[in-house]
């Protein structure tokens, strides 16, 4: 087909083309961007927490009398020994957090000892027994778990920290960039002075707050710590967790009536709690996408029906001086590929400038190589269906038409 | 003239329905995704507290590590120290001051059956009722004498008394906390400032805490903090005591001065503070002490998430996008009466009179566009508060007030007449001649 005539005719009325071309370029630099951003934060929701979240649930028990601490204790270890012989649990621990919870816990930890320097890196920490790597799910693939001996209750007006401590293979990396063997062995210095020695590394467990961006980095601490405040992870087998959660719920509230039983959720729960805002972003991007789409495409059928109502004549006459239907219908195909190119080009241009101003001002992540192509052929694509009906209008046209005067 | 124009324009937008039903909904379609966007905004960025704006500090000390600032590039922390707080308290030096912070008590309402349930609290010095303009509905605050006396007396809201006491007057009634009895001295009427500007720790969008408690009350009865709690060293004693005497930050700290010179005069007041809290050994970094109005602290702590302004500009596009739309349909439109447009020139109408009446019928498709992007606009914000369910303030985000709407309509009527702008010039640039000698 000859793109020459296309072309000229189609300079003889600028304007209607221009802006379809601009509303493609704007599409496109939208478009990419939202699906940029729904890249990423979906990206973000696929992590693994490490946890075994299908099957965990938490709760916590918020004391309100006056108790000892040696009271504290014993109503503690009372809970625990309850939750871990209830027939159905896999294993629970008395922890201060666990992954996604979005409040917990952090410190910070360096090679040397002393005051914090902007060396020094911090991580999340869970106080946890030896029952703590179970039931958090987290494989130890260096080193091995803590010893009951390892653990101990942590001792009133004394902060010293444990002398072990578990950390997440990303933990490792980030303390001991340039180690080549095992992080087991290796010590680091937490609270200033207190050192710690690595016994164990775990695969994946996420620190509490899943927009840090140290998110991959917490450790184990083996202290047991007798506050009014404890939380109580559980990890039932498979299958059991919703018939459990309410029962070792009202087994607590029954046992001591010094103390409630509060925040009792699975863990699937905190997961779509702490990912709600992300979820909703990716909802209505898609949506902003959907209509945009919408309204473009009906925008060129608008402007070609018009096209072809405005051209039934001259669309008569090449009929009647032998054009097929099928080279009507190409005429418009073309036109709009075209306009298309066009507002493409532009669009990519656009389309980058505003993914560069972005990243720079909300710290997104820049587009992958082959978003704005495929957004490119998505829309070329949209344009052809929506030009296709007015097109085949057009090619109806009867050659007879030319012969009457208008 | 107008009438007719106005007739001529509805006889126009009926013989092209089809045409003129895409321009309004794509207008509206813009309209409505802008407003959405634009409204959270409104009331996330908005400042509960701003008729005493020009009167309100909120007080930063630079107490941290020398090694590192707070924050980059050299922020001082957002929060103070329990002896700053309480050294700056005790010395009065401003019209009023305001230590406070969230903790959280188990409260145990009186009668069988009722079960105890945890509620969030905000210890606080006496000032805070009258310095935030907080209006009560029974009885009133504290005093200093009670912030002295460390009292047990408590203020609720207004939510919690009608929960608790079904609304009436509970003042000098009896509320147990903790296993401890606190007597009820005033009662608030209906008080929701969004975002919580006086601490904007942990959530600024969840309202303010149900329970308020004298600060001394809760410091000897040794409550936690229930929001951010930093430390850059620890402190040197585990217990309570130590914590109190760290350089922990936990407290938020706000003054009222109400002429600029008392402002200038403790600035000073603060600057020398430290400067003698030096000489003891403290503050190792250099002077950095900050007082910022309501309004600067809400953007100096971003209350206004990073993902809205990402969406808004994206909206804006996208209401771009449906004008660019608009001008093309109108473009067409006024090509397609080219003739009637020719005839009218012909018969002697000028083209100022032409622009007029091709305006009037752009303005009334705009004016349906902009009633009708309210309408999407509502339905965009269900939209948005489906999708937040689960967060219980989410309610108080996605409601549209007057000046919102009045903008809808506003965008829409400039947006559509701007849209219009060069159809209309095209219309009514066209010389009589033309199209009649086709003819």
């Amino acid at each position: 087909m000859n793109i020459g005539p296309i072309w000229r005719a189609m300079l003889r009325h600028k304007a209607g083309f221009v802006l379809i071309a601009l509303q493609v370029a704007v599409t496109l630099t939208i478009m990419v961007n939202a699906f940029g951003i729904i890249q990423e934060r979906s990206g973000k929701i696929d992590r693994p927490s490490g946890m075994d979240e299908e099957n965990s649930f938490a709760l916590a028990s918020v004391l309100f009398a006056d108790y000892e601490r040696e009271q504290r204790k014993v109503l503690i270890d009372e809970d625990l020994a309850l939750i871990r012989s209830t027939p159905g649990v896999i294993n629970a621990v008395a922890t201060n957090s666990f992954p996604l919870r979005q409040g917990g816990w952090s410190m910070s930890l360096s090679l040397e000892p002393g005051n914090q320097t902007p060396e020094s890196v911090s991580s999340a920490i869970y106080f946890v027994d030896e029952h703590g790597a179970e039931t958090f799910a987290v494989d130890i693939i260096d080193g091995r778990n803590f010893t009951p001996e390892q653990v101990a209750w942590s001792v009133e007006d004394d902060d010293t920290w444990p002398a072990y401590v578990i950390i997440t293979e990303a933990l490792g990396a980030e303390l001991w960039p340039d180690a080549t063997g095992s992080y087991v062995g290796k010590t680091f210095f937490i609270n200033d002075n207190d050192p710690m020695q690595v016994v164990g590394v775990a695969d994946t467990l996420q620190a509490p707050w899943q927009s840090w961006t140290g998110v991959e980095r917490s450790a184990l601490v083996p202290q047991r710590r007798p506050s009014e405040f404890v939380r109580y992870v559980v990890r039932a087998e498979p299958g059991m967790r919703d018939e459990l959660m309410p029962e070792i719920e009202a087994m607590l509230a029954e046992s001591n009536k010094d103390r409630i039983i509060r925040d009792v959720t699975t863990m699937v729960d905190v997961r779509e709690l702490a990912y709600l805002g992300d979820a909703a972003l990716i909802k209505m991007l898609g949506f902003i996408v959907i209509m945009l789409t919408i309204i473009t495409s009906l925008g060129i059928v608008g402007l070609t029906s018009f096209n072809v109502s405005r051209r039934t004549r001259q669309i008569g006459i090449r009929r009647a001086l032998g054009a097929t239907r099928p080279d009507i219908i190409r005429y418009f195909l073309v036109e709009n590929t075209i306009v298309s190119a066009c507002g493409l080009i532009a669009g990519s241009a656009l389309a980058i400038a505003l993914n560069v101003a972005m990243v720079e001002a909300f710290a997104l992540e820049p587009l992958a190589w082959y978003v704005i192509p495929a957004g490119a052929l998505a829309l070329w694509l949209v344009g052809q269906l929506a030009v296709a009906g007015p097109a085949r209008r057009a090619s109806r046209i009867t050659p007879a038409i030319a012969t009457r005067s208008s | 003239m107008l009438r007719y124009y106005l007739k001529l324009g509805a006889l126009s937008i009926k013989a092209n329905w089809a045409l003129s039903t895409l321009m309004v909904a794509a207008i509206a379609m813009g309209i409505g995704a802008c407003m959405t966007i634009v409204t959270v905004r409104h009331v996330m960025a908005d400042n509960p507290i701003e008729h005493k704006n020009d009167r309100l500090f909120h007080v930063q000390l630079d107490s941290w590590n020398p090694n590192e600032p707070y924050e980059e590039p050299n922020e001082p922390p957002e929060q103070v120290t329990y002896l700053d707080a309480t050294a700056l308290l005790d010395a009065g030096r401003a019209h009023r001051q305001v230590i406070s912070f969230k903790s959280s008590r188990v409260v145990q309402p009186d009668g069988e059956g009722v079960l105890p349930f945890q509620e969030e609290v905000r210890a606080t010095s006496a000032d805070f009722f009258a310095m935030f303009d907080v209006p009560f509905r029974y009885g009133a605050g504290w005093d200093a004498a009670a912030d002295r006396g460390e009292e047990r007396v408590v203020v609720l809201s207004s939510a919690i008394n009608e929960q608790l006491f079904g609304g009436e007057d509970s003042t000098g009634r009896m509320l147990t906390l903790n296993k401890q009895t606190f007597r009820i001295v005033g009662v608030l009427d209906e008080w929701n400032p969004i975002p919580t500007f006086y601490d904007l720790n942990n959530n600024p969008f969840e309202g303010p805490e149900a329970i308020y408690a004298p600060f001394s009350t809760a410091v000897s009865g040794e409550w936690g903090s229930a929001g951010n709690n930093s430390c850059w060293k620890p402190p040197e004693e585990g217990s309570y005591e130590g914590y109190l005497a760290s350089e922990c930050i936990w407290i938020q700290m706000w003054v009222e001065l109400p002429t600029r010179p008392e402002k200038r005069m403790y600035q000073q007041f603060l600057d020398d503070y430290v400067m003698e809290q030096k000489t003891l050994g403290r503050f190792p970094r250099e002077l950095n002490n900050r007082l910022s109005t309501p309004a600067e602290w809400l953007v100096n702590r971003e209350v206004v998430d990073d993902t809205v302004s990402v969406l808004l500009s994206l909206a804006v596009l996208f209401l771009v996008v449906c004008l660019l739309n608009a001008v093309g349909l109108l473009l067409a439109k006024v090509i397609r009466r080219t003739s009637d447009i020719s005839l009218r020139r012909a018969l002697g109408a000028s083209k100022g009179e032409l622009f007029k009446q091709y305006i009037v019928e752009a303005g009334m498709i705009g004016v349906a566009g902009g009633v009708l992007g309210v309408g999407l606009t509502w339905l965009g914000l269900r939209g948005v508060e489906n999708l937040f369910s689960r967060y219980e303030f989410i309610d108080s985000l996605v409601t549209m007030d007057w000046q919102m709407i009045g903008l809808a309509v506003v965008l829409a009527i400039v947006s559509s007449l701007g849209a219009a702008l060069y159809p209309t010039w095209r219309a009514a640039s066209m010389s009589p001649a033309t199209t009649l000698r086709i003819q």
